[in-house]
């Protein structure tokens, strides 16, 4: 996948057209989840433990289908038995089994004629329950009195003796740790803790869904990728895989929170039951409840850095709680710790471990915010301490091509150099700061991903262009597509239309995630095209009875390749389009494959904030982001992710955590308590997009949508740290832990 | 669930005392849909109380005082300017509250009797000492408006009875009044620490206060010992000081997921002091 | 429980609905006039993204019942363009890229759209203030504000 980046000139990509939905979505008639209806329809509702921990005794259901309108109750019973791993996993999450394993943990569903009676039947639903001691702290949970999640749930990395509710352990590492430390002029310990946040789409789950006693199905819903959700469906319910077609409708909003199912089988199974189409959609309270927030965690960092600046070794532990089943991101949250630095001496250590919460779900670089919150930190309190500028450290340690990143491999060109010196020179880090005003830096980094991709583009009988992705556009990347698909084929932007396909229609798409749409379904794209075009060169080819190897293809037409192909006016793609039928038929491109070739994307910024000293409250003056794009196909949706990334990051480290009170239950499910920065609460996000290409893409695009949300957390603490003099250690920095540390200062 | 619209506050107050169940009156309902939304409460009889005349006016009566209908939404008192010019810290008081859709629904009188110890449309008028019609069975009768929440969620309206209007005194001359609240973010939390000051000057003097503290106990008080402090003051650093340490002292605050005892405690003498000089500037006519 | 027979104008057109006193605006204009461009993210007011006028008013049609609609004027996301034309801040959304799932943007548009016909200049502050019961997720604002600004400026110039 040979790129020449420097001087590839563009004709489509890189400007800023309006994106194709944009019509439909500023007019309300853009569809999403809960906003499709089937005839004969029924509306479905779960009912939900209240207890954190409780055996399941007995559910009586009589009532509730006593009631006028119900007409079918489903509880885990209706579910088939015998599923293994992350299968079974999903299964008990979506319905509770033996236990209610979380506050909000589905235990019953009811199907009726309205969603009020359907409400109302829950409330007719007997439950007894048997309530168990219930853990919701991670460091707690590996106690050796802990309350007992599950037996026999931790895979073979856990060493002997330690509690059931730890379930994954890792170690990786290299270099001498001892030699390392001693060789450092100053070396540093400490402990972080970060809380569990919600991924905040302001859209809740909704699907509709007809399954027969055939054991074919339909589905529709609000997913970030409806292959994974045909794949759990059918898993869950123990249905074939083809014979359930996904179809996904707009989605308002995922950030990774919609890679997975909660609701769809469930109404799959009401469905099978009532012998009708089944909708539900989840009340906000569900959606913070009994959705998939982040893990916690608590870390341990040591670092050493000699007296220049130098970083010489660094360690660190990592316990993350993934709800009541494995899956925490901690060997994400340990690869990626360091890995902005170039550090011989490294180690890492992780526990994945259970408690009484909900199955985590990914959200924005899932694992990273935590590590990046603890080694950013760390690293901001070794330069303030040795008196070192956090920028010109940075550059001092930064990884480039060919360094040997910290989790293993060398890294290919990247461009976290770039970021920090377009940091440095842009003229918020020298603005003046008044009394009570702190700056802090971060920087951080996502992998990014590729995994597995179908595309089609077909030519249309005007010469017009349709292209089939199977990656939901969550924030714009239909444009995205476009612009590749009218680069590729050299027509203009408008007569691309790009739609997302359903299950039945391409073969296996991975969800839009890892910030992969953009790079994977683009580089299918524009390798589709590349087979179409072939196709169509052949058909201008055997018009001219030359061999197809003289024609190229240029700005949208078919060229003899040059003066001894022969004589040829060009034809356009409308006149060979126009003659499809009869010179062989349709003509389309396909791609399938996993694509590597992704390229990381680092970022680093600046945050200016104050912070009243009275009240411990933080107000944010200025906020830098400067990210590696690679290649910004639509500058205009980079920049969007930029900010997006950044404004979650903002509440997380602010203000955003999940209250868990003594009695195990979620204290703050609604949007009231469950505080997501406001438009008020911010100034604008300023943006820099660096373009280091990445070779792996044939445009040098690096998926940009993760990155924003890692610096975020460390920037705004560090900027507390600078403003009032104190270092904060556990996020949220709410108002009362802030001033707290105020008045504690002396 | 009934829904009633009656026209007049005789039919309401009737409906609500042959009530047998669980009875809401319905004036902007941005409690009453919350909590209907959500399985809190679902009323047997919800009354709605926009239909009977005069409940959107705001009047201004014969002594220069305010009558408030109890379907006034805040954004109309906002809105209204001579309200605003009298009473500027029971206007902020109301306009805190929630979004500006919310403002476009919710009402003075609903704040009041929805109960909460952390609600920003009451200090003011406590502060201001305000009064409430309440029409029922036995009558009518003018309550004082600190009188009327009895703990968190709750009222001292008996069944049948209803607030019918909201009263408020004329200013009069060389008064001022303001309200703060503490949240976390700078919209759409509900306060953490929430304090009300009304008081009246004689050239620099101080010679009456009233201080009121919200969101630190189970009820929204005033606090006698706050005032103590700044009447007969012009408000110095020692009248500050002295304001800051009584306000904390009447704290009875809890720790909840909004806030901790200790930084309910700090923040709620914090906010009397910024509270008492900015109601200070308004009466000394040095601000608005 | 019988339902309850409302006649309301919506986006100037008569409607009639029936509805279950527990029904809200937001579900009656969802669920029985079939306009779904009004969004229930939270059902408590505080999204915004059911955002509708109620008299000129607006409000958050989650915190409406359906009853109270009874002989008033709704109008929605879905009256907001004349015909074709879209309103400036619609073109304006889709010019700045002010939106990125677009869940929120009827609601925003909405509540920009009183903003503007009450204060045709807000400053960036009374904008963000005004428009804080509206969540985005995905845009942190910044581009939402560009854009009311640039339509504002747009229809002062018109006017």
């Amino acid at each position: 996948m040979a790129l020449d980046s420097d001087t590839q000139k563009f004709k489509y990509i890189g400007t800023r057209p309006d994106r194709p939905d944009g019509l439909d979505k500023v007019t309300g008639r853009a569809r999403f989840g809960a906003d499709f209806s089937m005839p004969g329809m029924l509306h479905g509702a779960i009912l939900r433990s209240p207890h954190a921990h409780a055996k399941i005794l007995k559910i009586d259901a009589t009532k509730a289908l006593a009631l006028n309108g119900v007409k079918a109750v489903v509880t885990r019973a209706d579910f088939p038995t015998g599923l293994t791993g992350e299968d079974w996993n999903i299964q008990e999450n979506v319905m509770a089994g033996e236990k209610a394993l979380y506050d909000g943990h589905a235990v019953a569903a009811v199907a009726a004629t309205s969603q009020l009676i359907a409400r109302d039947a829950l409330k007719l639903i007997e439950v007894e329950y048997e309530v168990l001691r219930h853990v919701t702290d991670v460091d707690e949970a590996m106690a050796d009195d802990a309350p007992v999640i599950r037996e026999g749930a931790a895979d073979y990395s856990v060493p002997e003796g330690m509690h059931p509710n730890i379930v994954r352990y890792m170690e990786s590492g290299r270099g001498d740790l001892e030699a390392g430390f001693a060789a450092a002029d100053l070396v540093l310990e400490q402990s972080y803790k970060t809380e569990a946040a919600h991924q905040g789409y302001i859209e809740p789950h909704a699907c509709v869904g007809q399954l027969g006693a055939d054991g074919k199905g339909e589905l529709w819903c609000c997913t970030q990728g409806h292959w994974f959700v045909r794949q759990m469906c059918t898993a869950v319910l123990g249905l074939e895989a083809t014979q359930l077609r996904v179809t996904p409708s707009e989605i308002g909003g995922g950030f990774g929170g919609k890679t997975t199912v909660f609701i769809d089988p469930v109404a799959l199974a009401l469905s099978r039951k009532a012998n009708r189409p089944v909708k539900i959609v989840m009340s906000r309270s569900e959606v913070l409840r009994a959705s998939g927030p982040t893990s916690s965690a608590s870390m341990d960092i040591k670092m050493g850095m000699t007296r220049d600046g130098k970083i010489t070794a660094a360690s660190g532990t990592f316990r993350m709680q993934g709800g009541a089943f494995p899956g925490a991101p901690v060997d994400v949250t340990t690869m990626l710790a360091f890995a902005n630095y170039d550090i011989a001496d490294v180690h890492h250590i992780g526990f994945d471990v259970m408690t009484n919460r909900p199955k985590q779900a990914a959200y924005r670089a899932p694992g990273a915010p935590m590590g990046a919150f603890a080694v950013e930190s760390m690293l901001d309190e070794l330069c303030r301490q040795l008196r070192l500028d956090p920028i010109d450290t940075r550059l001092k340690n930064a990884v480039k091509e060919g360094t040997r990143a910290t989790f293993g491999p060398k890294f290919p060109p990247v461009g976290l150099i770039e970021t920090l010196e377009a940091a440095k020179a842009h003229p918020q880090y020298n603005t003046p700061l008044g009394p009570n005003q702190g700056r802090g830096v971060a920087s951080g980094y996502w992998m990014n991903w590729g995994g597995e991709t179908s595309a089609s583009v077909a030519i249309g009988e005007d010469g017009t262009v349709q292209v089939s992705i199977g990656t939901p556009d969550i924030g714009g990347s239909r444009a995205s597509m476009a612009l590749m698909a009218a680069e590729a084929f050299g027509v203009p932007y408008d007569n691309v239309r790009v739609n997302i396909a359903d299950t039945g229609t391409l073969g296996i798409n991975e969800p839009t995630h890892g910030s992969r749409a953009t790079f994977a379904s683009g580089l299918a794209t524009v390798e589709a095209a590349k087979e179409a075009i072939g196709k169509l060169c052949k058909r201008a080819a055997d018009k001219w009875g030359i061999d197809a190897e003289a024609v190229t293809w240029e700005d949208g037409f078919a060229k003899p390749s040059g003066p001894n192909a022969g004589e040829f006016p060009p034809l356009s793609i409308a006149e060979i389009a126009a003659e499809m039928g009869s010179t062989g038929g349709p003509i389309s491109g396909h791609f399938e494959s996993s694509p590597d070739g992704f390229g990381g994307s680092f970022g680093t910024h600046i945050v200016d904030l104050e912070v009243d000293p009275e009240t411990g409250r933080s107000t944010i003056l200025r906020y830098l982001v400067v990210q590696d794009a690679g290649k910004a196909i639509h500058p205009a949706y980079v920049e969007g992710q930029f900010q997006g990334g950044a404004v979650q990051g903002i509440g997380w480290a602010l203000n955003e955590e999940y209250i868990y009170g003594a009695d195990g239950r979620l204290q703050n499910p609604i949007f009231l308590d469950y505080r997501v920065p406001v438009a008020s609460d911010l100034p604008m996000i300023d943006t820099i997009i660096v373009e280091v290409p990445n070779p792996g893409h044939p445009y040098g695009v690096r998926g940009v949508g993760e990155t924003g949300i890692t610096p975020p957390l460390p920037a705004v603490a560090n900027a507390v740290r600078d403003a009032i003099g104190v270092r904060m250690t556990q996020l949220p920095l709410t108002p009362p832990r802030v001033l707290a540390a105020i008045k504690g200062r002396g | 669930m009934r829904y009633h619209t009656p026209s007049s506050f005789e039919d309401a107050t009737a409906i609500a005392a042959r009530a047998t169940g669980t009875t809401r009156y319905l004036a902007g309902g941005t409690d009453v849909l919350v909590q209907l939304r959500s399985d809190v409460v679902t009323p047997d009889d919800l009354i709605d109380v926009k239909h009977i005349p005069g409940v959107k006016d705001i009047t201004q009566t014969e002594d220069g005082g305010w009558r408030i209908g109890v379907a006034v939404a805040g954004a109309e008192m906002t809105e209204h300017g001579g309200l605003g010019r009298d009473w500027p810290g029971i206007v902020e008081g109301m306009d805190l509250i929630g979004s500006t859709q919310v403002q476009g629904r919710a009402t003075l009188t609903g704040n009041l009797c929805n109960g909460s110890p952390a609600a920003d449309g009451v200090p003011a008028l406590i502060a201001a000492n305000a009064t409430v019609t309440v029409s029922g069975p036995d009558g009518v009768r003018d309550v004082a408006v600190e009188a009327i929440p009895a703990g968190p969620g709750k009222t001292i309206l008996a069944r049948g009875e209803m607030v019918t209007a909201v009263n408020i005194p004329a200013r009069g001359q060389n008064g001022g009044d303001a309200y703060l609240r503490f949240i976390p973010r700078t919209e759409m939390d509900i306060a953490v620490v929430g304090c009300a000051v009304n008081l009246t000057v004689e050239g620099d003097q101080i010679t009456s206060a009233r201080v009121v503290l919200g969101a630190v106990a189970p009820t929204i008080r005033a606090v006698e010992d706050a005032a103590r402090a700044i009447i007969g003051t012009t408000l110095d650093d020692a009248a500050l000081d002295a304001l800051d340490a009584a306000a904390s002292a009447a704290c009875a605050p809890i720790d909840d997921k909004r806030g901790t005892i200790e930084f309910r405690t700090e923040v709620a003498g914090v906010l009397a002091k910024r509270a008492a000089k900015i109601a200070y500037a308004r009466a000394r006519g040095e601000a608005k | 429980m019988s339902k309850i027979h409302v006649t309301t104008t919506v986006n100037g057109d008569e409607v009639e609905y029936l509805c279950d006193p527990r029904e809200t605006l937001l579900d009656c204009l969802r669920d029985r006039v079939g306009l779904t461009g009004a969004k229930e993210g939270c059902g408590t007011g505080d999204c915004g993204a059911c955002s509708v006028t109620l008299d000129g008013r607006l409000v958050c049609s989650c915190l409406v019942l359906g009853a109270e609609a009874e002989g008033k004027e709704v109008t929605t996301i879905e009256g907001m363009a004349t015909g074709d034309t879209l309103h400036p801040l619609q073109r304006k959304f889709i010019e700045h890229a002010a939106l990125q799932c677009g869940i929120c943007t009827p609601g925003i548009l909405v509540a920009a759209k009183a903003l503007l016909e009450k204060n045709p200049d807000p400053t960036e502050t009374e904008m963000r203030y005004w428009l804080a019961g509206n969540l985005c997720r995905c845009t942190g604002y910044d581009k939402i504000i560009r854009a009311v600004m640039d339509a504002a400026q747009e229809m002062r110039e018109a006017s």
